[in-house]
């Protein structure tokens, strides 16, 4: 919990905010979630996924009724129970996974989306928190809990292990398996706690050894962590699972947990805006979240004598970018729970940039300083990504009482998962 | 004996060319009288064999080199060399264009001549190759033979009609462009890194085939000359077997330049309409047409082996991974060694002349040098440069080796941010627990001079321990190094250590 009342305030205002997100972005018809709040926007599976993962959070908040949320959950269930599985280019899915968009009316595959299993990942993060949160006895939740089950076992992890090592990134009807595999820290090693925990299709041991065989060790700016750039890596994974205390074999050879390494990486992305190589406006101490998000796409410009492009929607990071001077708000935010003495006073600075009357911005995808000539604040994207939202209410539900933690560490899958990656320790 | 292979003899060839095949080839060359049966014979007068013979040479043996084209190899003739002439020139043109960066104004009108880009090539290319001129090879006590060479026994090969016994040979006839089978490709018409230093004028628009690290060195110099350039890779992952971070950096400062980079992109079929070549490329399903006026293809090696009738000394081979040697560079013939591309993973000018060295010694001496002893650094040059040295962190903990890398951004070292040169790192692999140095890569504007730091410090068995307690000139770029050091020796201090310090100084 936050001392200050002030910082509470802002966190409450900041967390309610996100998630009236996920009120609005529902269809009601098939309970699928938009992935922003832009005109004719697709819904994104990982947004459900976060959306799953809210309700419980926003019934603990009274910010909405049980019976609404199972209401809610049970339609986005039944849907995904019952949709078109065959893989086909107008399908919603095949195997278990998901086409990583789909239309908000249809519920089939949207553009030429990929079958993602990162995304999944996510989604399935979502329908198991709901099924551990909503408990009880009675017949709406018995069948929520009963497809939630369903959904995860119906899942073949297996599948997406064309080459038995690392999962790949994803499946095209149009060209079969995509060319890449998850490998290396990243956001994934969900997708691997899951897959590997799956009492149907389970992930082989190799697929882990895959993951883990081209993680770096560094010491940069003074900070030993597993390295990854943008800042997000470090923080999407634990939204759901604690790894405060666990350790893999990797994490024991360097005397360090996933947390804690995600509290280095905080520092890391701070050390980085002192320096602020690029000289962009705004970087500094309680100035920094360099990561994946939306961006401006102005035209480029002069700064520090050099021609500076600007890059639209990336993956930013540091210490080599790419970065143009776009701050994703809601990675600063999401580092709450691993390093509070860096947030607190990072989002009291950006709350004071509008004179503390409009924190809207923080919650945005991405804003930019120095874009400057667009408004108090530069460059701000337009409306609201709904993975930014996500992140922004378990974090800070996290940060304030664990509860999304405590769903993750009640599951017998996560856990599953875990031990066979050779997590020990903690409260595993 | 007079040679009678043709000279090369491009159209275009100016007084220097002129003078490269004059020192490379003199067109009165006669072969000398053979005086068997030679300690070392040697096949191939690139970096390798130039090595071997004078080595042998300098040591008393009687020594053959029989080389089929020109002295210098690939390296000197359409490799190493000529690049870096071109690659100065472009580098010129993009501190031209980019001269506010440097707190100077940018020219009004940036007019590139490629011609005069060209004609300094080959002043460059003419002036390496003096010193390794036939005349000078002969008078170091070498027998130098043109012609093209073939075993007809376990110890005796003919060239030119001529039979030469031996008692020790070197196989070092190098590598030559390995082409991809796209169907119009021939028809079409296309560049190779050999024919690319034959260039007049610049192509407009160059797709190059294969996004390896020659590749990339082209393209980034004929884009920075002006040519619209486009890289199509069959890999997913751009430089695959580099460090991420190194391929991103690069891809960034390519894209910067305008170099477009498509990945995972295989071109499957080429034809000419209005002058034009049209490749069709397929990237995940998806078929795309690109249009430009000259293709650069070829840029893999395969080993040279055409012609050698190997079969006849016993020598096993491989079309692909070329001659078969042991660690020792011994090949399935006791008497005959190789070196360099011709059996060699690295196809390096620097690795050519080391396994030169080792066979020398191994043949002639009684050594029992290794190839696998060799710490081998080498470099993509690009800008910035990529340069690497000994394993990577992948290949440490494949081998259970627990690693740790000490980074340095290029941005934390004040002489990078006053040349204004801050895009790059320095990362140095350690085994984790100690200062033993297993790897590094760094990248830079200078990468290729800064890596010679570390392989020394490999080779030497200096640790980052005494690498921080050596002084470096400030500001340098290569004070990364020390920076990685110091940061290796502040994390060694132990915990009681610092307890006892507080107290000390609290008294």
């Amino acid at each position: 919990m936050t001392a200050d009342p002030a910082d509470e305030a802002l966190l409450e205002e900041l967390q309610q905010g996100a998630f009236d997100y996920f009120l609005r972005a529902y269809n009601p018809r098939n309970g699928l979630v938009a992935d922003t709040t832009r005109e004719g926007a697709p819904c994104s599976i990982a947004v459900i996924g976060f959306a799953l993962s809210a309700y419980p959070v926003g019934v603990e908040r009274r910010w909405m009724e049980r019976a609404d949320a199972v209401q809610r959950t049970l339609v986005t269930l039944r849907f995904l129970m019952a949709s078109d599985q065959s893989g086909s280019a107008r399908a919603t899915g095949c195997h278990g996974f998901y086409f990583h968009f789909l239309d908000m009316v249809t519920g089939t595959r949207a553009w030429l989306s990929e079958v993602s299993l990162i995304d999944t990942g996510f989604l399935m993060a979502g329908v198991l928190t709901a099924a551990a949160y909503f408990d009880a006895n009675e017949s709406d939740e018995i069948e929520l809990r009963r497809l939630a089950d369903a959904l995860y076992r119906r899942v073949d992890w297996r599948w997406a292990q064309p080459e038995g090592g690392a999962v790949t990134h994803g499946w095209k009807p149009e060209c079969g398996f995509l060319n890449y595999g998850w490998e290396g820290y990243s956001e994934a090693i969900l997708l691997y706690m899951l897959g590997l925990g799956s009492p149907t299709h389970a992930l082989t041991d190799q697929s882990f050894t895959a993951w883990t065989s081209t993680y770096q060790w560094e010491n940069l700016y003074g900070h030993d962590f597993l390295y990854a750039g943008p800042l997000f890596i470090h923080q999407f994974s634990h939204a759901w699972i604690d790894f405060r205390g666990i350790r893999d074999a990797f994490m024991r050879e360097k005397n360090c947990d996933y947390f804690e390494n995600s509290r280095r990486a905080t520092y890391v992305q701070r050390e980085y805006a002192i320096r602020n190589p690029g000289s962009f406006t705004g970087y500094g101490a309680d100035s920094w979240g360099i990561s994946a998000g939306d961006g401006p796409s102005a035209k480029s410009r002069f700064i520090a004598g050099r021609d500076q492009s600007f890059y639209g929607y990336a993956a930013r990071g540091v210490p080599y970018g790419p970065d143009d001077g776009t701050i994703s708000g809601s990675s600063t935010l999401s580092s709450l729970v691993f390093a509070p003495e860096l947030v607190l006073p990072a989002l009291r600075a950006l709350r004071s940039r509008s004179g503390g009357k409009d924190a809207t911005f923080i919650r945005a995808s991405g804003f930019n300083p120095t874009v400057a000539e667009a408004g108090p604040n530069g460059w701000v994207s337009a409306g609201e990504f709904g993975l930014d939202q996500g992140m922004i209410v378990l974090m800070i539900e996290n940060h304030r009482s664990g509860l999304p933690w405590r769903l993750g560490r009640a599951n017998p899958f996560v856990r599953a998962g875990l031990r066979r990656a050779g997590f020990t320790g903690g409260w595993l | 004996m007079r040679s009678s292979h043709p000279l090369p003899d491009p159209s275009h060839a100016g007084a220097d060319d002129g003078q490269r095949s004059l020192n490379g080839r003199p067109p009165d060359w006669r072969n000398p009288q053979p005086r068997e049966p030679y300690h070392l014979l040697v096949i191939g007068g690139g970096p390798a064999g130039l090595v071997a013979a004078r080595a042998a040479a300098a040591l008393g043996a009687r020594v053959a080199l029989i080389e089929k084209n020109l002295l210098g190899g690939v390296s000197l003739n359409s490799g190493c060399v000529p690049s870096q002439a071109l690659i100065r020139t472009s580098r010129l043109y993009a501190d031209m264009r980019n001269a506010q960066a440097y707190g100077a104004r940018t020219p009004q009108a940036i007019e590139v001549d490629f011609p005069l880009a060209m004609e300094r090539m080959r002043r460059v290319r003419a002036r390496v190759g003096r010193v390794d001129s036939a005349q000078r090879v002969a008078a170091a006590g070498v027998d130098l033979f043109f012609g093209t060479a073939s075993f007809v026994g376990a110890d005796v090969i003919e060239v030119d009609g001529l039979r030469l016994r031996f008692k020790k040979a070197l196989i070092a006839t190098g590598s030559r462009s390995l082409l991809p089978t796209i169907p119009g490709l021939d028809d079409a018409g296309y560049l190779t890194n050999e024919s690319l230093f034959d260039l007049t004028a610049l192509p407009k628009s160059l797709l190059v085939i294969g996004g390896g690290p020659v590749g990339c060195q082209v393209a980034q110099a004929l884009c920075r000359f002006g040519s619209r350039t486009i890289i199509a890779h069959a890999e997913p992952l751009f430089l695959p077997k580099e460090e991420r971070d190194a391929a991103l950096l690069l891809a960034e400062a390519l894209a910067r330049d305008g170099v477009e980079i498509h990945l995972n992109t295989k071109a499957v079929n080429v034809r000419v309409e209005g002058g034009k070549k049209l490749v069709e490329t397929v990237n995940d399903g998806n078929v795309a047409t690109i249009e430009v006026e000259e293709i650069l293809t070829g840029i893999g090696r395969i080993p040279a082996l055409s012609g050698l009738n190997l079969e006849a000394a016993g020598v096993a081979f491989d079309a692909d991974k070329g001659i078969v040697v042991d660690d020792f560079l011994r090949t399935t013939n006791r008497r005959i060694f190789a070196a360099g591309d011709v059996c060699l993973e690295h196809a390096f000018t620097d690795t050519a002349e080391a396994s030169a060295r080792i066979v020398v010694c191994n043949a002639l001496c009684f050594g029992r040098e290794r190839l696998s002893a060799l710490t081998i650094p080498w470099c993509t040059y690009t800008d910035p440069e990529i340069a690497h040295v000994g394993i990577y962190v992948r290949q440490a903990r494949e081998r259970g080796i627990p690693v740790k890398t000490f980074t340095v951004p290029m941005h934390d070292v004040d002489r990078a941010i006053a040349d204004g040169e801050e895009s790059g790192f320095v990362k140095i692999h350690v085994r984790d627990g100690s200062d033993q140095i297993l790897g590094a890569t760094v990248v830079a504007r200078h990468a290729g001079e800064m890596i010679n730091d570390l392989s020394l410090a490999m080779v030497a068995g200096i640790g980052l321990g005494t690498i921080a307690r050596v002084m470096h000139a400030y500001p340098t770029q290569a004070e990364a190094i020390r920076k990685a050091a110091t940061a290796y020796a502040s994390a060694q201090t132990r915990p009681w250590l610092t307890w006892l310090r507080r107290r000390w100084f609290a008294r």
